[in-house]
């Protein structure tokens, strides 16, 4: 006899209880701490920070742990602790001609004010395992000297886009008037046709895998835009509250950033000589990949208020903005595998009721 | 899913006021308007997007400490889901929950509307993972929202023309397009066409929730809910050729269920309420062998 | 049929495109049952106005009224959009040179044909089906092709179905867009042949837009002549093309006698 399924509490309950003991692996292996994840597994840290949209290491630390290294997981995790946040206030817009930077690169010019700075990238490492890694414990490389290991940053310089905008060669980008309201996805839903504010603010929240597909295809062809990295920069950059009551900005802290600008080819209009543009990509911390990646799909987003022929997936707002973010995306994917046996049951019906149909009728 | 282990940092309901607030001026709007997607500023919630955010967010807003939650999803109150989002609240809201859609005041369901008639003082709320009826026939959220503003449905009739010339039958099983109100053309969410005359006149307020795509829509009492159809081919409902097996009803929804190897198949109530109940009342109505015909 | 006014009244019509002009100060009157052609080669702002007289396309300046049934004159582009694409559904049909942008290529031609009476509230799939197999036997597509897809339909037999989708309704003005771009010249006459029996009989106005002398001669009761965005020379077609008076037609006239 059947007996309508019960036990889905026990079940789920059972499921926690395995997925606790298969984080922690296996206990004869030291647990990873905090710190360790925060220090160590620091690119994995920011991602989560930058698509989780909060700037907090220990909690992306965390995040990780729990989500057992599943960073989509993390970014999930963030998210929903995020939304139940107090907002408390808006800071001023940041300054990233301001930066403190620890690396700067300019693919446009041999040379800028402030100059070439390589910083801690992966750039130029050939990618052959190095196998000393594997030797934990043993310190076998030589320590460094103080100042490599620890150079002082750069002082803020010009961005080369400044430079460039002020010969006019580059179009300016529109200021927002202190009056304007600035888009806020995490509050009003989107809607289109979305604004620039709007767009740049999903895409810092989008999926980096998704945007550098997109970025890609961009460059093979699909909404070819012609980019040169104009300046990629990273480092420091001050955060600043303006309180009613006082006549000055307060200083509350500094977040660090990797802003990527794309100078890109415009042909120009009627009114508008031929000139630069800018796409723009930014994203906390080390984020380099992403903030180009989104630099090239801002641009090719822009497509249509510039006047473009808009009809490669990467131009198309709706395609991007809709299918960018991974927790929706994630989301959606896997809730295929939540029970559909009503649905499945009613196409069934139909199913069979139509061969029947087809069967008579070849009778 | 991962939970907080300790709840107490957290607002009724998960959801802090402000957020409550603007949905349900959201739900108010809708409910003005029956049948029209609001667009709300949807949060992130605790569980994925796809598994009844929408759903869950209407009902964090609406619940309050006096209410008795009921959670379904493919019409039983154990399914896994089900278990996790009743769960979800008991920790939240401390209110109490029920299996009895009787004693509920808030239902929260997926893919299926209870079988009891519900009462004026009921509120049954919809998971919903894709609001937009024209979505298949127009991709664009621009375009869509221009024919819904314009009343330009042709294209939902040319659906139904297609299954008929082509199969001789509207074909679409569940999620079933109905004009509310005769005005707005609304996707019932994926519940089997079987239900959708139950939407129609209902004494509860019936309330939709898609999270991911933000939307919340809704059917107030007592309001004309009609599926469309053609005047010669007017909508039908499923019918089964078995009882269930347990309560031997012919008058609900059936599961299909493999019992063996060899592809026997037993037909159950999908709504475990309607069924335990009505087993309860009079036992054995009908035995297995019967019910298997 | 016969009226006192015109269908189609354009003042003035002039559209830029930056600073450059789409078109230039055109006025025109449609009477109920007139075709007129526009001719001119690409460039010269047929599109354009075509565009802006199907109110798809707004004028920078000048006005265009339309005669509404049981609402007489309106102007086009102070109809709300709700008004408009009404209008475009009910009472005007347009088809385009490519069956691609006048057809739905994924449904069958039954349903091209069915979808402007569903959209225009008919409910009852059994005349639906009468009417598209009526209008497939007209524009003389086998009717056993209702439920094949337009893909599997040769480029006429595209054309000719866009043509019963658009008619079906029973519209009083349609638009065409070089309907005979892009096919065969025995191909071409059959379906000018179509088009002149279905035009006289429905007694409908017609917006014919062609590149193409012969077809205007065969279709326009009326002729304008553009270049450079200006019509430079309107008549009675056979007299336009029998006895050109402007340079520019001359020379088309002309160009086509060579060929």
């Amino acid at each position: 006899m059947y007996v309508a399924v019960k036990g889905g509490e026990r079940a789920i309950a059972a499921a926690h209880q395995l997925l606790a003991e298969e984080r922690r692996g296996d206990p004869a292996v030291p647990e990873l701490s905090i710190a360790q994840i925060e220090q160590q597994m620091s690119l994995a840290v920011d991602r989560v920070m930058s698509e989780g949209a909060l700037y907090d290491r220990d909690l992306a630390a965390l995040a990780i742990k729990q989500a057992r290294g599943d960073l989509v997981e993390a970014i999930f995790l963030i998210r929903a602790y995020r939304t139940t946040l107090p907002r408390l206030g808006y800071t001023l817009p940041i300054d990233t001609g301001r930066m403190a930077m620890r690396r700067r690169i300019s693919a446009t010019f041999k040379d800028v004010p402030g100059g070439q700075v390589l910083g801690p990238t992966f750039d130029y490492t050939h990618r052959l395992l190095d196998f000393t890694l594997a030797a934990e414990g043993a310190n076998v490389s030589p320590p460094q000297q103080p100042s490599i290991n620890n150079p002082a940053p750069i002082p803020p310089m010009p961005r080369v886009t400044d430079i460039l905008a002020a010969e006019g060669i580059l179009a300016p980008e529109v200021d927002i008037d202190a009056g304007d309201t600035i888009a806020d996805l995490t509050r009003e839903p989107l809607a289109f046709p979305a604004d620039r504010d709007a767009r740049l603010q999903a895409l810092a929240r989008a999926d980096e895998g998704f945007l550098l597909g997109l970025g890609y295809s961009t460059q093979r062809g699909y909404g070819r835009s012609h980019p040169f990295a104009g300046e990629i920069r990273m480092g420091a950059v001050s955060v600043e509250i303006q309180p009613e009551e006082l006549p000055f900005p307060i200083d509350i802290g500094e977040v660090e950033l990797t802003e990527c600008q794309m100078i890109n080819q415009f042909k120009g209009t009627a009114e508008t000589p031929p000139q630069f543009t800018r796409g723009y990509g930014l994203a906390f911390c080390q984020g380099e990949r992403k903030a180009m990646a989104m630099a090239l799909v801002d641009r090719s987003l822009r497509a249509a208020e510039l006047g473009e022929t808009a009809d490669s997936p990467a131009q198309d707002a709706e395609f991007v903005l809709c299918h960018c973010d991974n927790l929706e995306a994630s989301g959606f994917v896997q809730h295929l595998k939540l029970p559909h046996y009503v649905d499945f049951q009613a196409e069934l019906g139909t199913l069979r009721t139509l061969r029947a149909e087809r069967r008579e009728a070849a009778e | 899913m991962s939970e907080p282990s300790d709840t107490a940092g957290y607002n009724f309901a998960y959801l802090d006021e402000q957020t409550k607030r603007m949905i349900r001026r959201a739900i108010l709007k809708a409910v003005a308007i029956p049948g029209y997607q609001v667009p709300f500023g949807g949060r992130e919630m605790p569980m994925p997007h796809g598994w009844g955010t929408g759903g869950i967010q209407v009902t964090a807003s609406i619940i309050g400490r006096d209410d008795t939650l009921k959670v379904i999803d493919q019409g039983a109150d154990d399914t896994t889901n089900a278990v996790s989002i009743r769960s979800f609240f008991a920790k939240t809201t401390g209110v109490a929950t029920t299996a009895r859609t009787e004693e509920a005041s808030v239902i929260q369901t997926r893919h299926r509307f209870p079988e009891k008639p519900l009462r004026a003082d009921q509120i049954l709320v919809f998971q919903v993972p894709i609001p937009e009826p024209l979505r298949w026939l127009e991709p664009r959220e621009s375009e869509t929202r221009k024919m819904h503003a314009l009343g330009e449905y042709g294209i939902m009739h040319v659906r139904l023309y297609e299954d008929i010339a082509l199969l001789g039958r509207i074909a679409t099983a569940y999620d079933y397009p109905v004009r509310v109100n005769d005005r707005y053309i609304m996707r019932p969410s994926p519940i089997p066409k079987f239900d959708n005359p139950k939407l129609d006149n209902n004494p509860a307020l019936l309330l939709f929730g898609a999270g991911r795509e933000k939307r919340i829509y809704a059917v107030p009492p007592f309001t004309k809910v009609k599926s469309l159809d053609f005047d010669d081919h007017p909508f039908e409902v499923q019918t089964w050729d078995h009882a269930c097996t347990l309560c031997g009803a012919r008058d609900s929804f059936l599961d299909e269920i493999v019992t063996d190897d060899l592809g026997t198949r037993m037909y159950a109530c999908s709504d475990t309420d309607y069924c335990a109940d009505r087993r309860e009342a009079a036992p054995q109505t009908v035995d297995a062998s019967e019910a298997a015909e | 049929m016969t009226s006192d006014r015109p269908l189609l009244n354009v003042q003035n019509v002039s559209h830029y495109y930056g600073d450059r002009a789409g078109c230039l100060d055109v006025s025109v009157d449609l009477w109920p049952g007139e075709i007129i052609g526009i001719v001119g080669e690409s460039g010269s702002g047929k599109t354009t106005l075509l565009n802006c007289l199907s109110a798809r396309l707004q004028p920078t300046a000048g006005r265009i009224f339309y005669d509404q049934r049981h609402r007489g004159l309106v102007d086009l582009y102070a109809l709300s959009e709700a008004e408009r694409r009404f209008l475009i559904r009910t009472d005007w049909g347009m088809v385009h040179q490519n069956p691609r942008d006048g057809l739905r290529l994924g449904v069958t031609a039954g349903a091209n044909i069915g979808e402007r009476l569903m959209a225009v509230g008919e409910r009852h799939y059994g005349q639906i089906r009468d009417k598209a197999l009526d209008w497939l036997g007209r524009v003389e597509i086998d009717t056993a092709r209702i439920d094949d897809l337009p893909q599997t339909f040769s480029g006429g037999m595209q054309q000719r179905l866009q043509i019963a989708r658009n008619l079906v309704t029973g519209p009083r003005l349609v638009f065409m867009d070089e309907p005979t771009g892009g096919l065969d010249v025995s191909v071409q006459a059959r379906l000018l042949d179509l088009l002149r029996g279905l035009v006289t009989r429905l007694h409908l106005s017609v917006v014919l837009v062609t590149h193409d002398l012969a077809v205007v001669r065969l279709l326009a009761h009326r002729l304008m002549v553009m270049q450079r965005g200006r019509v430079v020379e309107s008549g009675l077609t056979d007299q336009v093309l029998d006895d050109p008076q402007h340079r520019y037609t001359q020379l088309l006239v002309s160009s086509v006698l060579q060929a």
